[in-house]
């Protein structure tokens, strides 16, 4: 409690009483570990224990041991379902990061109007996913959109309603919703580089281009580590604006991973497969977030300005 | 690196909030539940016009007329009533009236013992029973008894038809399969579209196999489905239906990017009262609002509408018909002994009571009481309601939606395969393996 008195801090520097601060401040974190059990872990056990059982949602709860799971795993629907959810991941992280990046690289310079600008980009991030969508599909639509009201026949796709399409738009709008947000994170990563490099690399007569290359994305490897981790693993629980837009559909083009778990459980009333599926969900998130932390974990401890 | 055990922590926040969202829904209990103890009776329906403000009139008419027992109501959008009616059911804080389609859903919920048996009631108050089209209590009745009361509307459906589209290319309306066929490169031809479907709704393209396979078949080859026999989607008239659907399809039939339109918007409506499209199969629920938003549509008298027509060679009726045979409301079996009593007086005495037939009938709708062909001669639109009330009462076989009439499990699965028949994405061989696979589910 000391190490946090104003004066004490004031008086003696960071060093000397770390170790001691680091102790007391410990509970700082219990508010946040209550919420997470009580709203994250006591569900998932929940949900774990519904994967071995059957339930409709009303009435009685029975046991049914591995039924759920072996339904969900044989379901041809499955293997589907992760394919679309890994392109959607994949789609929209190749589209996101460099758009972010390069709009990141823009926003922390010092050009005109880029305050304007800044605010501009960032009016995606403050709409709703539900009131996107929405939009969206107005816009999309084949007879009364974009396209039919400005004669142009090339905007008259059947945007939603053809496979590839369908697949395409989703990756847009999801990509247009948070290009904003990943452009933020690049700003402060761009802005922490220090521009003595930049200066010694003008001297040495590096053009542009070389430095983007050569100095600014080398010094991004952890902000994209993270924004990366962001998008892959944010991307494994895009649900709302999906469903909106195509409902998983056409067919089942666009059913990613957590729209069939909606699907399953609360419209075809099976909580038993769709609890499975959750689960699934749950392990194919950690092992990636893990997979990431890996690529870039290795030398975690090693700073990024090591020599200066 | 901070910022990577950072990313890891909020992943975990981020996964188990996955897990979580589906506890927490299945445990939610927003929106008024039943009061510990409360005398109050409450009653959860649909909005949308013009049934939410009939149905609100109603229930004030009800509670203006007894000060003692009183009706709460609250109304819910429609796919959204779905979810949270069986997540309250599930929760134990279902409202004492229940509004619902009858049918499969009905069923899912008496089999989990959550509404009562109104068999015996309907028994003491034969008056109650009797003043209803016989018909509509099939969708209410579950192994032989009664557990709801059909109220509201009758609404088969029709094919509807825009006849500026039919005087432009001279033609007449089609009498048969093969005139529709024949119709549609005509139409493509005028740059009308055949016809307008909300393919993304699902259950739009369900109104069309219901059709043809009741034409093609009769009534026993869906029948065989919901009895649960085994291997009853190879019966050779589905398979015909099937293939006679995606030839339609192939054949340019439905309007262009029909898989992107949805009916909660409305758009199919739209298509054909804008002329972008020529006919339309759809429940007679649509006239009210095509009349309404339609402009001088409906009241200029371009809508034709007439009973979908017979295939050639087929075995059924061509006076069948399918849709909804009414709506239903049931009583929720965990309301207080009082609230179940306001519920039945409500049913008696306020329910389906003359202004309310009088409202249905100047919306268009054709409310299920026997007699009320006087009414409809002096009402608004005195044509379109004597067409749905003979459609509705001279049909030989009026079958109720599949997707109703299904358990929810067995409709979902119904409506995901014929998504992909109408993508084109599954043959009709296929369509009918997957289907087999759920039988009796």
């Amino acid at each position: 409690m000391t190490g946090l008195a104003p004066p004490a801090v004031r008086v003696r520097p960071a060093t000397g009483s770390a170790g001691g601060r680091s102790g007391s401040i410990a509970w700082m974190a219990l508010p946040a570990l209550a919420i997470f059990v009580a709203f994250g872990v006591i569900p998932l056990v929940g949900v774990l224990l519904l994967s071995f059982t059957r339930w409709n949602g009303i009435g009685a709860i029975h046991p049914a041991g591995l039924d759920s799971w072996r339904t969900v795993l044989t379901d041809p629907g499955l293997p589907h379902a992760l394919w679309v959810t890994f392109l959607v991941m994949a789609l929209s992280w190749a589209f996101q990061t460099p758009m972010s990046l390069l709009m990141g690289v823009f926003l922390a310079g010092h050009q005109r109007y880029r305050e304007i600008l800044a605010i501009v980009y960032v009016v995606p991030l403050l709409l709703s996913s539900a009131a996107l969508a929405i939009t969206y599909k107005a816009l999309l639509d084949p007879n009364f959109g974009l396209g039919a009201g400005l004669g142009i026949p090339l905007l008259a796709q059947d945007w939603l309603g053809r496979s590839t399409l369908a697949l395409c738009v989703v990756v847009f709008v999801v990509s247009w919703q948070f290009i904003p947000f990943h452009a933020l994170i690049y700003q402060g990563g761009v802005r922490q580089i220090p521009v003595t490099l930049y200066e010694a690399a003008q001297i040495d007569g590096a053009g542009r281009i070389r430095q983007f290359f050569s100095i600014t994305l080398p010094q991004l490897k952890y902000t994209i580590i993270t924004s990366s981790t962001l998008m892959v693993v944010g991307s494994l629980t895009f649900f709302d604006l999906i469903f909106v837009l195509t409902e998983g559909g056409p067919g089942d083009a666009t059913r990613v991973l957590a729209l069939d778990m909606y699907k399953r459980g609360f419209q075809a009333n099976l909580m038993g497969p769709a609890s499975a599926i959750a689960v699934i969900l749950v392990l194919v998130g950690l092992a990636l977030a893990l997979l990431l932390r890996r690529l870039g974990g290795r030398d975690a401890s090693a700073s990024q300005q090591e020599g200066m | 690196m901070a910022h990577s055990a950072m990313s890891r922590r909020s992943f975990l926040n981020l996964a188990a909030g996955t897990g979580a969202g589906v506890a927490l829904a299945a445990c939610g209990s927003s929106g008024p539940g039943q009061g510990e103890g409360g005398s109050e009776a409450t009653y959860w329906y649909l909005t949308g016009a013009p049934g939410e403000q009939i149905r609100t009139n109603t229930v004030n008419r009800f509670n203006k007329a007894n000060s003692d027992s009183q009706i709460k109501p609250t109304a819910f959008e429609n796919d959204a009533y779905k979810t949270k009616i069986r997540t309250a059911i599930g929760a134990g804080q279902a409202p004492t009236i229940i509004w619902g389609w009858g049918g499969g859903g009905l069923k899912s919920w008496v089999d989990a013992g959550q509404v009562d048996d109104l068999t015996d009631w309907f028994a003491q108050n034969p008056a109650v029973k009797d003043r209803l089209f016989p018909s509509s209590f099939g969708a209410a009745t579950v192994n032989g008894k009664i557990y709801a009361m059909p109220c509201e509307t009758v609404e088969p459906i029709v094919l509807f038809y825009d006849k500026r589209a039919f005087d432009k290319i001279k033609a007449e309306p089609p009498q048969s399969w093969g005139e529709i066929m024949s119709l549609v490169p005509r139409f493509n031809a005028a740059g009308i579209a055949p016809f307008s479907l909300a393919g993304q709704s699902r259950w739009t393209n369900m109104m069309w196999l219901e059709f043809l396979f009741d034409r093609i078949g009769g009534p026993e080859v869906f029948q065989a489905v919901f009895d649960g026999e085994k291997g009853a989607w190879s019966n050779p008239a589905s398979l015909d239906a099937l293939t006679k659907i995606q030839d339609l399809i192939k054949a340019n039939g439905f309007v262009k990017g029909f898989s992107s339109v949805v009916a909660d918007a409305n758009a199919d409506q739209a298509l054909l009262y804008t002329g972008k499209a020529a006919m339309m199969v759809h429940g007679t629920w649509t006239y009210g609002s095509m009349a309404e938003e339609g402009g001088n549509f409906v009241s200029g008298g371009n809508l034709g509408f007439m009973n979908f027509p017979p295939v050639e060679g087929g075995k059924g009726d061509p006076s069948d018909t399918v849709g909804n045979p009414g709506q239903y409301l049931a009583i929720s079996s965990k309301a207080s002994a009082e609230q179940k009593e306001t519920a039945k007086k409500f049913f008696s005495t306020a329910v389906l009571d003359d202004t309310e037939i009088g409202e249905w009938l100047d919306t268009g709708g054709v409310p299920i009481v026997k007699g009320s062909e006087s009414k409809i001669a002096s009402s608004k639109a005195p044509e379109f309601l004597t067409f749905v009330n003979e459609t509705a009462s001279k049909a030989k076989v009026f079958a109720q939606s599949w997707d109703q009439a299904l358990s929810p499990t067995a409709a979902e699965k119904l409506l995901d395969n014929i998504a992909k028949l109408f993508q084109l994405s599954i043959t009709p061989q296929q369509y009918v393996d997957n289907m087999n696979q759920v039988i009796g589910q």
